[in-house]
């Protein structure tokens, strides 16, 4: 069989039914044998939303998703997607063109080391110097980006190497011996662990990611009604935890609500699963007592202790770890603290929305009424910037819905392209795009996939004619009135823009626009992008 | 800040190195001394890394190089219980005049001479780092032209083996 042939039988094999890439000389004969394949390819419009594509698509599907690009520019643009899919712990198998065997090294015409640079943020990768070894790579490929702690897999691979003939043979198990993740949880620690739970007083769940990525969303809610512990999230954790429930207490880090930093200040258990207790999330944590009793639950043991020290490791992987709890766990009575939580609450309840000068909409009366308005199983991608911090503390996510954003790395241009690789992966889901000016036009060209893959992704800009987080940083470091190279001076019509990629373009002014036009735009199935003019003095902080 | 020796057993593919000593370099731990070889089994190499931090750190730079696919153990050595050498070559002035006196040192140290010529001797020496300090410091009256140090290899000591996981 020839080589390229064995490469898209394996992607078949793997159960992948989409790929997103961008084809050129070093993948032509991957992209000929792909011709005869059922897997469906999509065409981006840039590689570094390639990665994003396949992020979205592994984030609604939970499997891998999978990109293709040719070598030297085409692989070095994936860099910014490979990083993001990094740091979020999103899986995702990315296939690279290569030189042929003979030109590695050489400087040749589109040659780059992608093994070469993309070994910080990926979680393994692999040059292919021998074709018969492709369906072996590739499996354990697959196997390690959706196994332990999810991630992006690069294989790069040389032209001449999917030229060869080669005996295909595709093992159903892959035995690497120096990577066995932990998958269960310690049972004397689980046992230790409801120990100090039943010793507590005023126990908090700080949820993660790994949460979603684990498929632990049942898991907790079970754990924490069985045991009465309220549960606050991380930002990559929103969504783990339905927010209407009574034991939900909100969402931490410098962006987070007050009062969950407050909690978190108050508590004498924190119970953190799946949360890798990033500089960010945990800025609150600064209130936490030294003394309290803190139990550690990630499948990646470096994660543990990484940031601040714990009283009681476990490695393990959410869902099975959230399992074990279950069966040791009892019903405990927490109601002292529970109101201590809601009087927190209601406490710093959010001030009645300050209404938006004339000619200008509030972005947050924007994200309360899709909350009010998108279906209960809607999934909302924010980009990053503030409507991606509007969106996080605006949008309810209860029963399944869904809320996917740049976490880790804060990747601007993130949301438009993961939005069409969830529609695409499912079509049914209602996906909501919120991205800001900046953002959509280091992406613009994407547009040009929802519509020609009629993915009816609702993109709502929210136009402020700024880079407004930098703006409100300049303002809160170096003082009122001081800003700098923040400007998007040029003002865009973006409905024109969307017009050109032939989908339905709209400008809104005020709320009672926007409301008439969400209502009719979320009636049909169509892509459609909404520019909505915000103040450009709107912060995200009072 | 103490120093720690840790012996790793890793697959023998290409790229191994630079990703190890990546990791290292990406979260700013400092490699103090590296060596690597292949071991009995041709598709494994064994490497001893000497690093200098506090315990947080060197918990880190284990468990981050556990996480690697291709590493397959790491150990601390710990110095009772193993045994690490060092290898030097040091090229030092030696006329008729001094020559003696640097073969009568190096004889006490077991340093073997292994070039000769008109106006100097190239020794060799191995030996933990404060043997090799020591024998420095004898050489550096004389006029060491070069050296060269190989960083530190180590076993654990008795019958405990470095196995696959």
């Amino acid at each position: 069989m020839k080589a390229s042939d064995a490469i898209v039988k394996c992607l078949e094999m793997e159960g992948t039914d989409v790929i997103f890439g961008y084809p050129g000389a070093a993948v032509i004969d991957i992209y000929e044998s792909l011709q005869v394949s059922p897997i469906k390819h999509v065409l981006v419009r840039n590689e570094q939303s390639v990665v994003h594509y396949a992020s979205g698509y592994a984030r609604e599907t939970g499997k891998v998703g999978v990109c293709i690009v040719t070598s030297g520019p085409g692989a070095t643009n994936t860099i910014t997607g490979i990083a993001t899919a990094y740091m979020d712990s999103i899986p995702v198998v990315v296939i690279t063109g290569q030189v042929n065997t003979n030109l590695i090294g050489t400087d040749a015409f589109q040659e780059a080391d992608m093994k070469g640079a993309t070994q910080p943020f990926t979680k393994h990768n692999y040059l292919v110097q021998d074709a018969t070894q492709l369906p072996k790579i590739l499996k354990e490929a697959f196997f390690i980006a959706n196994t332990g702690r999810k991630g992006p897999v690069l294989v790069d691979i040389p032209k001449d190497m999917q030229e060869q003939k080669i005996a295909f043979d595709y093992k159903d198990k892959v035995d690497i011996i120096g990577y066995k993740p932990t998958v269960k949880g310690h049972a004397g620690q689980i046992k230790r662990a409801i120990q100090r739970i039943k010793a507590a007083k005023r126990p908090v769940i700080y949820a993660g990611g790994g949460i979603l990525s684990s498929g632990a969303k049942e898991g907790i809610l079970i754990f924490a009604e069985k045991t009465g512990i309220p549960v606050i999230n991380s930002l990559m954790g929103v969504g783990g935890f339905p927010q209407d429930h009574p034991l939900y207490a909100g969402i931490v880090g410098s962006h987070g609500y007050a009062y969950s930093n407050e909690i978190i200040g108050k508590t004498d258990l924190l119970i953190t699963i799946g949360a890798r207790m990033s500089n960010r999330s945990t800025t609150g944590f600064y209130k936490l007592n030294p003394e309290i009793e803190f139990i550690h639950v990630d499948i990646d043991p470096a994660e543990i202790g990484k940031n601040r020290g714990y009283t009681l490791p476990i490695v393990g992987d959410a869902k099975v770890v959230l399992r074990s709890l279950i069966e040791k766990a009892e019903q405990m009575d927490f109601t002292a603290w529970i109101d201590e939580i809601q009087e927190l609450k209601d406490h710093h309840a959010p001030a009645s929305q300050e209404s938006a000068p004339n000619g200008y909409i509030h972005p947050v009366d924007i994200i309360r009424y899709l909350s009010d308005n998108t279906e209960e199983d809607a999934c909302l991608v924010a980009d990053v910037g503030q409507n991606q911090i509007w969106s996080a503390l605006n949008y309810q996510l209860r029963k399944d819905r869904k809320f996917l954003t740049s976490g880790g790395l804060g990747t601007m241009a993130y949301s438009l392209p993961a939005a069409i690789g969830v529609k695409i992966a499912n079509p049914d889901r209602q996906v909501i795009c919120v991205i800001g000016d900046g953002g959509i036009q280091m992406c613009i060209g994407e547009l040009a996939v929802a519509r020609e893959q009629n993915a009816g992704v609702k993109i709502i800009l929210l136009n402020n004619g700024k880079l407004g987080l930098v703006r409100e940083m300049q303002q809160d470091i170096f003082g009122k009135g001081h800003t700098a190279a923040i400007d998007l001076n040029y003002q865009v019509q973006f409905p024109k823009i969307a017009e050109a990629y032939s989908m339905n373009g709209f400008e809104v002014s005020s709320f009672d626009e926007f409301q008439k036009v969400l209502d009719q735009v979320l009636k049909n199935d169509e892509p459609c992008l909404i520019q909505c003019n915000i103040h450009p003095d709107t912060r995200t902080l009072p | 800040m103490k120093k720690h020796v840790l012996s790793l057993l890793v697959e023998n593919n290409s790229g191994v190195l630079s990703r190890i000593a990546g990791l290292f370099s990406r979260r700013c731990f400092n490699i103090d001394s590296l060596t690597v070889g292949t071991t009995e089994d041709e598709a494994l190499s064994r490497m001893t890394i000497v690093v200098t931090g506090d315990e947080q750190t060197l918990e880190q730079i284990k468990k981050q190089l556990n996480k690697l696919v291709e590493v397959i153990k790491v150990v601390e050595l710990e110095p009772i219980e193993s045994i690490s050498r060092e290898l030097v070559f040091i090229k030092v002035k030696a006329d008729n005049a001094t020559r003696s006196n640097v073969i009568e040192i190096s004889n006490i140290f077991r340093a073997n001479i292994v070039d000769v010529a008109k106006e100097s001797l190239i020794l060799e020496l191995t030996g933990d780092g404060v043997k090799i300090e020591a024998f420095m410091e004898l050489m550096e009256p004389y006029g060491v032209l070069e050296f060269i140090r190989s960083g530190a290899t180590g076993l654990q000591r008795g019958s405990v083996v470095l196995k696959e996981k």
